[in-house]
């Protein structure tokens, strides 16, 4: 482990390039599973796609739980790929922060209304 | 110090404070390109209409009301949005998501075996818009009932 304090400290550079490039590979495995599980439960079906078959792959209780942190996955694949957006694509600092602080707004609110549904199933 | 210098080059062309007017008309697309351009594009127009999305799942598994709302926004449409206007945002998200799948996977097949040569490159994103534009084209001809 390289020194990082005092005189050594590195004062630029985020460091969290590597653990965000990771959890944008580990979340997308995640969802791309997700998206597997739910297609082959629609595919495998017989007969026509009604609202009990449709709403019954949703309500088992490990489906429930892989579909919550799915739901958290992509909260956070979005956030880095909308931050890597803004990084290369707005060059001023303000405007920058305000569209970043849009997202987070909007992401976790979207994440709370797809829970919420989640939860009522 | 010893006074070599380095043989003269010629001038190349410097690009500096990059016009996106000037300068991006001239840039060259390869196929990796598009493909990455089109992940970006796709990625964001998924966060765009995140809010569609979480509607079409509430609606579709809330209740058996609801899921009669849900299936009558693509026949008759949503609020002011018209029945083929909801299929076509719907067609839309397909794309964005079939193709933002294939090209993350491409990704992930990329970082595993180290392919990084440019005709490996030109290869798999050959392959990633084959399968999601195809892909699209099949499952948006049973989005508009064309099967």
């Amino acid at each position: 482990m390289s020194v990082n304090y005092g005189s050594k400290r590195l004062v630029v550079g985020a460091h969290y390039g590597l653990r965000d490039w990771i959890a944008q590979r580990v979340t997308g495995l995640l969802m791309a599973l997700f998206t597997v599980i739910v297609l082959a439960q629609v595919v495998l079906n017989k007969g026509p796609m009604g609202y009990e078959k449709w709403a019954g792959i949703f309500a088992a209780q490990w489906m429930k739980a892989l579909t919550f942190s799915v739901i958290v996955a992509l909260l956070y694949h979005a956030w880095v790929g909308m931050r890597e957006i803004f990084m290369d694509y707005i060059p001023g600092a303000y405007v920058r922060l305000l569209l970043q602080t849009f997202s987070i707004v909007w992401l976790v609110a979207c994440a709370g209304w797809a829970i919420q549904v989640l939860w009522r199933l | 110090m010893s006074e070599i210098s380095p043989p003269p080059r010629a001038k190349r062309p410097e690009f500096r404070n990059i016009n996106p007017f000037n300068d991006m008309p001239g840039y060259r697309w390869p196929l990796a390109a598009i493909v990455s351009g089109m992940h970006r594009f796709s990625g964001l127009l998924m966060f765009l209409l995140m809010p569609f999305i979480i509607w079409m799942f509430d609606t579709s598994v809330s209740s058996e009301i609801s899921f009669a709302r849900f299936t009558s926004a693509f026949r008759n449409g949503l609020g002011f949005f018209p029945g083929p206007l909801v299929k076509l945002v719907a067609l839309g998200l397909i794309w964005a998501f079939l193709h933002h799948f294939i090209a993350g996977l491409r990704h992930i097949y990329m970082d595993i075996f180290h392919t990084v040569s440019k005709e490996a490159g030109r290869i798999s994103a050959q392959w990633t818009l084959a399968l999601s534009l195809g892909l699209t084209v099949v499952l948006g001809a049973k989005l508009f009932g064309l099967y």
